[in-house]
């Protein structure tokens, strides 16, 4: 198991998940972030197939890596990474086409996600090909963390409900309560992001920046 | 209890809060009354700048209540006589006020308990004074909400606006958008069935149990600018919930459907006249937001569209509405507006020209000034970065010459 993970193999699956998570630290694929998360279920799949799609063109260019002329590298990625998303949409589109309705454009969009792209340039040009896969897997789960927090907070708030189930009793509503509309905007996951940040760096101290 | 006792007492109980007092650690707390009871004694030192004015933050803040206290009345007077003028009882006019003081009152309660309250939690785990700002805000959201506004989507609001509009920036003073427009937007995109329509703008129901009834027949609550944007045809024609037709002097007194303080122009002036000759708000930048709604609306009427928002008239579009409230409690803001003096009329002007803009060509925004007055506070930083850089500039060039 010890030879499994390394040290390094650890940090670099862990640490995408907080102390250099894609979307609080690097700031990164925010746009997503904010589309597809005013439901928990769209949230869930896009946080899934990012990191699916992360995890497995990280493999593809880290084996590759040593073959590519480096003038024409981004093209490249550019088809791997267009090859598996249409692969994942293709396959969203067959099993699950309430979801891939809901994601509509942001499936395709995954091609140009900044995570992709920053993770194949910053690490799987120069690094091994399961250590690739790991920090695929460790910056998709990163992102999809974030997608699934904002969302949480965006339907229960904003529709009452949770994966599409009621969560906030009727007699709430007999008694006044209202679903909150400002939730349902794509801004409010943007304070939502930042009250993330908040918390996370007043915990961490050393994340925050002078 | 006169002016000295009241200060006996404060003496008496300073030293519970001073440094290892029994309540040493609520010393912010018994600092901030204080503070806002009396002038504070301390003097300037005898070395630096001194500035020579006991008109501190605090004072400022008093004097905004002061004005806005001819509006509160008027207010409160109005949802009462709103009231009783819907279920078609003929009472006194105590008895309006009285239902009117009754129904504003939780509103007030609710919005000092739920601000003061953070500020007072902030600045305790801060360690730091407690900051004077909410005091207007905490006055200000009441006035510029219907008065069938639940109180807990009010304490939301104020707490959403309190830590986001204010405490995330720095705190009083450091501000980016005016807090209580901040409130009044999370309500009116957060529960837009509670801030729009026809139903919201009368309490019909009882205040505090008092009051209450049924509903005559012919009733209809909807604002004179509601009934502009929903209007079927491209006559501007508007009337009071009976519908017989309201004018301009109908707007100006202000005994007509709206949020709590924004009806009537008289009680607005009054509180204008208080901050003018005071100086706390700048006149120019008053003014420029009536030039501005008043050229926008002219070129309306004669350009416009043929709908009856762009027939409005344009004095109309001045009375009506927050538009008057905004120009002199809202826009003049002195954290969120221009500061430099040109900068002033610059900001005046947009206010004024995109509330009439959003009035007139969103009939999803019956009413555009906290729209507009939210915008511009993002671009007074902006305005006022190129009217110094201007200046600067032509005192370059001046100075070039002098040398040639």
């Amino acid at each position: 198991m010890s030879t499994l993970l390394s040290k390094k193999s650890r940090q670099v699956l862990l640490g995408p998940l907080s102390k250099n998570n894609p979307i609080t630290i690097q700031v990164l694929g925010i746009c997503s972030a904010l589309a597809v998360t005013a439901k928990l279920e769209p949230a869930l799949v896009m946080g899934i197939s990012v990191t699916i799609i992360v995890a497995f063109s990280n493999i593809i260019v880290s084996l590759v890596r040593n073959t590519i002329p480096n003038r024409i590298r981004i093209i490249v990625q550019l088809v791997v990474v267009a090859a598996l998303v249409t692969i994942v949409s293709e396959i969203l589109k067959a099993f699950a086409y309430d979801v891939s309705v809901q994601l509509s454009v942001y499936v395709g969009l995954i091609i140009t996600n900044c995570i992709l792209m920053g993770r194949l340039e910053a690490f799987a040009m120069s690094n091994s090909p399961w250590e690739s896969f790991l920090d695929g897997l460790g910056n998709g789960f990163g992102y999809a963390i974030i997608l699934i927090i904002v969302s949480f907070f965006r339907e229960l708030f904003g529709s009452g409900t949770l994966l599409g189930y009621n969560i906030i009793p009727q007699s709430f509503f007999n008694v006044g309560y209202m679903n909150n509309g400002l939730m349902m905007m794509p801004p409010m996951a943007l304070i939502l992001v930042a009250c993330i940040i908040w918390v996370h760096r007043a915990k961490n101290k050393e994340l925050q920046e002078k | 209890m006169d002016m000295n006792a009241l200060r006996n007492f404060m003496d008496k109980i300073k030293p519970y809060f001073e440094k290892g007092g029994k309540l040493e650690k609520l010393h912010s707390v018994y600092d901030g009354f204080e503070t806002f009871l009396f002038v504070p004694t301390t003097t300037a030192p005898k070395y630096g700048s001194h500035i020579h004015d006991p008109v501190d933050t605090k004072r400022t803040m008093s004097t905004v209540i002061v004005a806005l206290v001819p509006a509160l009345l008027f207010g409160m007077y109005n949802v009462g006589y709103q009231h009783y003028l819907a279920i078609g009882q003929d009472v006194n006019f105590w008895t309006e006020f009285l239902f009117g003081f009754l129904a504003v009152l939780p509103y007030i309660v609710v919005s000092y308990a739920v601000g003061l309250g953070i500020e007072f939690i902030g600045a305790q785990i801060k360690g730091e004074e407690i900051q004077e700002g909410f005091l207007v805000t905490g006055f200000l959201i009441p006035l510029i909400i219907p008065i069938n506004t639940p109180l807990w989507m009010v304490a939301v609001a104020t707490a959403f606006a309190v830590i986001f509009a204010k405490e995330v920036f720095g705190g009083t003073g450091m501000n980016i958008f005016n807090v209580a427009l901040v409130a009044r937007a999370f309500l009116f995109f957060g529960y837009p069935t509670h801030m729009s329509g026809d139903s919201v703008w009368i309490r019909t129901g009882t205040a505090l149990g008092f009051g209450g009834g049924n509903v005559v027949d012919a009733f209809s609550g909807a604002t004179p600018l509601g009934q502009i944007a929903t209007a079927s045809t491209s006559v501007p024609h508007i009337t009071d919930t009976f519908g017989h037709s309201l004018g301009f002097w109908d707007g100006f007194v202000g005994l007509i459907p709206g949020s709590v303080g924004e009806t009537s122009i008289i009680a607005i002036m009054l509180g204008a006249f208080v901050l003018l000759i005071t100086e706390v708000a700048s006149w120019k930048t008053m003014l420029s937001v009536f030039f501005g709604g008043a050229l926008m609306g002219i070129v309306f009427n004669l350009f416009g569209p043929d709908t009856a928002a762009a027939h409005f008239p344009w004095y109309n579009h001045l009375v009506f509405g927050g538009f008057a409230f905004g120009a002199v409690f809202m826009a003049t803001d002195p954290v969120t507006s221009a500061r430099t003096e040109k900068g002033k009329w610059i900001y005046g002007l947009l206010i004024g020209c995109l509330a009439i803009i959003i009035r007139v060509l969103n009939p999803g925004y019956a009413e555009g000034m906290m729209l507009a007055i939210l915008l511009m506070n993002i671009f007074a930083p902006l305005i006022d970065f190129y009217v110094v850089d201007a200046n600067v500039k032509k005192r370059i060039s001046r100075a070039q010459k002098s040398i040639q």
